[in-house]
């Protein structure tokens, strides 16, 4: 039977506040152990919470980035579980009025077309502490210092139909988060987590098929292959006969595998009820409109400006404005060198492949963009050919000189004197008798190969339309 | 409404109190007749009321975001049953 | 002196008549002589008290003369008080040593209180009798054999039997307002946001209110001034404009309208107690008050809707009392599940336990809209009941209590002892200001009456009580205390 994947995701995003959601306490990752967990963080007797008002901030820039509802009266409640890494004994949260209400954003299929996804809503939210399972005496570790940091639980709606399109929505996510600057977004460190509900029916219905929760999904790439996978089991178990469970999964990244968390309760009941410590927020228009003047120009459009006033192409702009970083690199080095197309080629080739190698974000390549500019304007005026630029930019990952000095002190100065390159392409035709006959009979392309020796000879600092130029001349 | 054992050992778990076979009774009994005083409010009709959650009508307060807490960990610590490596200890907690 | 209000201590240090060390230690010698029998303490702190006394005097030597300064003062034991044991009544905070102050007792310290201790309650200011403390029940300085009322019955017992000059309490459904009826003195349970809850040990969070028990409504009133005020720290106080509580207590009552609500003269009361009311109501009609009966048709169904809130908030306020990072942790626990419980089921006792039940029944998947939702929408109607009220008059009198203080023990099941709060509870849900001051005795014993006026309407309830403590003497009644007395066990 042939199925379709249903799948809709919940991502949590720590909002990147300088203070707790509640408490006045620091956020910083990878702090010593509960050295950032105050008498409210460890949920003293009598402590109460106060709203972070940059937490508030950014969860409305967020909403109205994706064109969201938001609420204008929204309410945190008390989520009841016991768990020693949640000190209250119950997590605040949104339950009946979020902050941010229905919203949407569009991603880019593999085919080229664009595809608007839902978004339920997005509330706020505490994180919790972290167990630590390393033996202590037998025990487990409790580190508070993750407990109270303000998180947005981000939930699409069920409209993504394959693993591939569930990455093209979480990047998105992740793009317009970075692009706002509300969340350092590091799947790898925690800052941005992602849960995704997975089900599949045959093609043609119109119910949804039973649903399992994965959890514990830590990259990109674990999203796609987790997804996969258990969208594969399902159909297993249906193949077979069986019935999906209903359940929270766990993905296993070494075995490339989910498993059912069988530990964790059977029937949640958490009991919500509307937090009596906090009083609900009221927003008002002019707060939105003084939060959206903040809004930065987003991804999308972006990208269609830089096809309107660059002319680059749809998938160019697409894929250099998929970072915030990375489109303002772009833009400085096609203002500085005046050639937005090699600019593009540049950013988008060369200088990806450097930071893919090093495994580099863009702020830790010595190659800044207005060296990088400079590069590509010696290109232009001929100082160096574009092959020659290959070895400069090598050049300029050791050697933090400008971009001039470098190529001088490594004389890689393209030739352009006609009476160098006439002696050069003189050499060349006496050292290839047998090429130049072939020529002179009548097969043509061999005059590339010609070129090639002068470009050989002169260690690539010929000018090649020259060198063309005149053997053509010299072999008539 | 009484409660039933059963009922009285699933709130029990999600009270996480200890309720033994001998106490389940009692409990059950003595909860029973606090539902029966509460139960008195069902007889009023409030489909067109408001749920009121706070007895004023307030917006919440909010605060700068300002990092305002100093590191009390080793003092905070000495109020804990068990810790060590500045961590809170519990007996395993099986994932 | 130690038998004198507050504003006469006040007078008295003044003038240099006394010391704040020799008043303070004649309230210590008090406390030594009759805290055994009366158990209103949990915690004396007499070397700190006696160290804060002589600052204030130095303090005042160099200047100072804040109202409060130099005078000792007990606090609920569910405050907050850096260093010092805190409780709340309850095994599971047997050796809670705070890190912090409350922010009642940080402003109360910062006017010059002298802090003698922590008072008695029942255990988390769950019950109205004292009986539920872990650390056995307080006693009712009138009768040893009765309770003092609760939850803050420790302090009202500590004020009445001059066991300190004034002291700090909690009120949830009628903590302050109905110890005070049972011990004589006067109770002040200000408006929801009044005062902050920070530092204060949760109950109820949309219910609690701090506030002061005292010998007289001016004290009362000096004590809010220091009491009341925003707090960055808790969301739930309220920025209101600055007020002098002591400036209106001599004004006039003439033309002042008195509702007496039908709901609250009903079968349920003792008859000496209504003709006790009745007759202190007719001492305000000769200051010139008009008296008027009202309706409160919802009345009945306040306590219904109370034992649903403030259980259901009480079942989450208490889920941190977990045994990991402070307070009672059980012994070898053979799982984390094990700790949770037997933690929890060996350090609370049986009615924090029961209503940690109720509790989480009520906000249970499937019962919700039946309990909590109703008993919400319970909670509107009851507020509505007030506003409407108060439309036509100013206050609104009836008796604290149904009856007298009632013996230890003596109550045989909880919804017996939760029908004692029966007039005080639908104010904690509209959130109100309320008082009780002393308004007579029954069989020895002193009853309360109780006022309630509009939302921070408290300089009202203080200038009407004062006005009628100006023409009564009931609040000036003293127990008779005997030196070391023995109790029957109770």
């Amino acid at each position: 039977m042939q199925y379709e994947t249903v799948i809709g995701l919940e991502v949590h995003v720590q909002l990147s506040t300088e203070s707790k959601l509640f408490s006045g306490s620091a956020t910083t990752f990878g702090a010593e152990p509960n050295t950032q967990a105050n008498i409210f963080d460890l949920a003293l007797p009598g402590t109460l919470p106060v709203l972070n008002e940059k937490a508030v901030a950014m969860a409305v820039k967020f909403g109205l980035a994706i064109g969201a509802e938001i609420g204008k009266r929204s309410v945190f409640d008390r989520k009841n579980y016991f768990y020693p890494d949640l000190p209250k004994g119950y997590q605040v949260s949104q339950l009946d009025f979020p902050t941010v209400g229905k919203g949407s954003l569009t991603i880019s299929l593999e085919d080229g077309s664009e595809k608007i996804i839902g978004v339920t809503r997005a509330h706020m939210e505490e994180d919790a502490g972290k167990s630590l399972h390393e033996d202590y005496q037998g025990m487990t570790g409790i580190d508070l210092n993750r407990a109270g940091t303000p998180l947005l639980e981000i939930v699409s709606e069920p409209d993504l139909r394959s693993a591939k399109e569930a990455v093209a929505y979480l990047k998105k996510l992740h793009s317009i988060i970075r692009y706002l600057d509300i969340s350092d977004a590091i799947m790898a460190q925690g800052s941005m987590r992602c849960d995704a509900n997975v089900s599949i029916r045959p093609v043609g219905q119109k119910e949804f098929g039973t649903r399992t929760e994965i959890k514990n999904i830590n990259s990109f790439k674990f999203v796609e292959k987790a997804i996969n996978y258990e969208v594969q089991r399902q159909k297993d178990v249906l193949e077979d006969g069986g019935r999906i469970v209903q359940e929270t999964r766990l993905y296993d990244a070494d075995k490339d595998e989910t498993r059912s968390m069988r530990s964790k309760e059977v029937a949640n009941d958490y009991r919500y009820f509307p937090e009596p410590d906090l009083l609900p927020i009221v927003i008002d228009d002019a707060y939105i409109e003084a939060i959206r003047a903040t809004l930065p120009e987003l991804p999308d459009r972006r990208a269609a400006r830089f096809v309107s006033d660059y002319g680059l192409s749809e998938y160019d702009a697409g894929v250099l404005v998929a970072t915030r970083e990375m489109a303002d690199y772009f833009e400085t080095t096609a203002t500085l060198s005046g050639d937005a197309k090699l600019a593009a080629n540049w950013v988008s080739q060369d200088l990806q492949a450097l930071l893919n190698k090093h495994s580099w974000e863009l702020s830790d390549s010595p190659i800044q963009a207005e060296r990088l500019a400079t590069l590509i304007q010696r290109i232009k005026d001929n100082t160096i050919s574009g092959k020659i630029a290959k070895t400069v930019f090598e050049a300029m990952l050791d050697d933090s000189s400008d971009v001039d000095a470098i190529i001088e002190a490594k004389g890689l100065k393209q030739v352009t004197d006609s009476g160098a390159l006439e002696s050069l392409v003189d050499q060349v035709i006496v050292d290839n008798p047998d090429q130049v006959q072939q020529y002179r009979d009548g097969k043509v392309q061999v005059i590339g190969f010609l070129v090639g020796q002068c470009m050989q000879l002169s260690k690539g600092k010929a000018n090649p339309a020259q060198v063309n130029e005149i053997l053509r001349s010299k072999l008539s | 409404m009484a409660l039933t054992k059963t009922e009285v050992e699933k709130i029990a778990h999600l009270a996480r109190l200890h309720v033994s076979d001998v106490e389940a009774e009692e409990v059950a009994k003595g909860v029973s007749d606090i539902l029966a005083l509460i139960d008195k409010m069902q007889s009023v009709d409030t489909d067109n009321v408001e749920p009121l959650a706070h007895p004023f009508d307030a917006a919440q307060k909010l605060r700068p975001d300002v990092v305002t807490e100093p590191d009390r960990r080793d003092e905070l610590q000495q109020l804990a049953p068990q810790s060590q490596d500045g961590l809170f200890l519990v007996p395993k907690v099986i994932e | 002196m130690i038998e004198k209000t507050v504003a006469e201590l006040s007078a008295a240090l003044a003038a240099g008549e006394t010391t704040s060390v020799a008043l303070t230690q004649a309230y210590l010698d008090q406390i030594a002589a009759h805290n055994e029998a009366l158990n209103a303490y949990i915690t004396v702190c007499a070397e700190s008290a006696i160290a804060q006394a002589r600052a204030a005097d130095e303090a005042r030597a160099t200047g100072s003369t804040a109202p409060l300064l130099g005078i000792p003062i007990a606090h609920k034991d569910l405050f907050c008080t850096a260093g010092v044991k805190t409780t709340s009544g309850s095994k599971i905070l047997h050796n809670f040593i705070s890190p912090y102050d409350a922010t009642v007792v940080e402003r109360l310290q910062a006017a010059g209180a002298v802090m003698l201790g922590k008072t008695n309650m029942d255990e988390f200011a769950m019950g109205s009798s004292n009986e539920s403390s872990y650390y056995g029940v307080a006693r009712n300085p009138w009768n040893l054999d009765r309770v003092p009322g609760g939850s803050s019955g420790g302090s009202a017992a500590a004020v009445a039997a001059d066991l300190c000059a004034m002291a700090t309490g909690t009120d949830t459904g009628g903590s302050i307002r109905q110890p005070a009826a049972f011990c004589g003195i006067t109770g002040l349970k200000p408006s929801y946001g009044r005062v902050s809850r920070w530092g204060m040990i949760a109950y109820a969070s949309s219910l609690d209110q701090a506030g002061p028990l005292c010998k007289t409504a001016e004290d009362a009133a000096i004590l809010l001034n220091v009491m009341a005020g925003v707090d960055d720290k808790d969301s739930t106080s309220i920025a209101l404009p600055a007020e002098d509580f002591t400036a209106t207590l001599n004004n006039s009552l003439k033309g002042l309208r008195i509702g007496l609500p039908k709901q609250h003269f009903t079968s349920g009361l003792d008859p000496a107690i209504e003709s006790a009311v009745r007759v202190a109501v007719a001492e305000l009609e000769k200051l010139g008050a008009e008296v008027k009966e009202i309706d409160l048709p919802n009345s009945d169904l306040a306590i219904s809707a109370y034992y649903v809130i403030a259980p259901a908030e009480a079942s989450a306020n208490l889920s941190r009392f977990d045994g990991v990072r402070y307070g009672y942790r059980c012994e070898n626990p053979v799982d984390l599940e094990d700790m949770y419980k037997r933690s929890r089921s060996e350090g609370f006792g049986e009615e924090v336990k029961r209503r940690i039940m109720i509790g989480t029944y009520a906000l249970s998947a499937g019962f919700y809209d039946a309990y909590y939702r109703k008993a919400q929408k319970i909670r509107r109607l009851v507020k509505e009941d007030y506003a409407r009220a108060f439309k036509d008059v100013d206050v609104i009198i009836g008796p604290t209590t149904p009856s007298p203080a009632f013996a230890l023990n003596s109550m045989k099941d909880s919804v017996t002892m939760y029908l004692e709060d029966i007039y005080t509870i639908a104010l904690n849900l509209a959130g109100l200001p309320g008082m009780s001051v002393p308004a007579g005795f029954v069989d020895g014993l002193p009853i309360g009456m109780q006022l309630v006026a509009k939302d921070y309407a408290e300089a009202t309830l203080l200038n009407v009580a004062h006005q009628f403590q100006q023409v009564t003497n009931w609040h000036k009644k003293k127990p008779v205390l005997t030196a070391s007395e023995k109790t029957t066990e109770a």
